[in-house]
């Protein structure tokens, strides 16, 4: 299946997009897509370094909702990494 | 309730304007504004970014908690993009038949987007720098 995944703020600064596009078996979660990614940027130079900085477990939402990390995903699901919040 | 994210200057008499109505007796404007300090650091100015396709959604998910609470009726808006000094980045109304409710209404809000809100801030400061800040790490539900 394939999903989308989102990034944002400083997590689109360490990544170096704020969109990408992945591959995934069927059964993958929310949090294979995160790994998917890891493994992706270690593809591309300097990449991998910068994502080293992403924690072990960002938050994330799956079609703009918060969710957990073992949420399972379906072909066109939209994920997202969520760094700290800081609104207001 | 109305919540939603916006790239332009924030009308916070319309959004008072908003929720008030025969029934109310007490109505609160907060308005959140970018201040020229933090940290010891000189602060010029603050770009906001947000998930906007989900901010919107959490927002008026808030309010709604918050009305159904406190028995107020809410409105919250969100800006996004490069603002300054003085600039407001976040307002919230809320109205009630008393003050207190429309007090913790409004308090309620503004507590919940620190900590749910997918909104970030980069502040910018006066050697040219600038920095994303550390925030909450954001949860699903209201925590009380």
């Amino acid at each position: 299946m394939r999903i989308t995944l989102l990034l944002f703020a400083s997590y689109r600064d360490l990544a170096g997009t704020g969109s990408v596009t992945l591959e995934l078996p069927p059964g993958a979660t929310a949090a294979d897509a995160v790994a998917a990614l890891r493994t992706r940027a270690g593809e591309e130079p300097g990449a991998v370094h910068r994502l080293a900085r992403l924690p072990p477990r960002p938050a994330l939402a799956v079609n703009r909702r918060h969710a957990a990390a073992d949420t399972p995903l379906r072909d066109g699901d939209e994920v997202a990494l969520l760094p700290p919040v800081a609104g207001g | 309730m109305p919540g939603w994210i916006t790239d332009r200057p924030l009308d916070t008499g319309a959004l008072l304007q908003r929720v008030c109505g025969p029934a109310t007796g007490a109505a609160v404007l907060f308005v959140g504004t970018v201040r020229d300090h933090n940290q010891g650091a000189v602060v010029i100015g603050i770009r906001y970014e947000a998930y906007a396709e989900m901010a919107g959604a959490v927002l008026q998910e808030i309010g709604a908690e918050a009305e159904a609470r406190f028995g107020a009726r809410v409105a919250a808006v969100h800006r996004v993009g490069e603002l300054g000094v003085g600039e407001a980045s976040v307002a919230i109304a809320a109205a009630a038949a008393h003050r207190a409710q429309a007090y913790e209404a409004s308090r309620y809000v503004i507590e919940e987007i620190k900590v749910r809100l997918p909104v970030w801030k980069e502040e910018r400061y006066d050697d040219g720098s600038a920095r994303w800040l550390d925030g909450a790490r954001p949860e699903g539900q209201a925590r009380h």
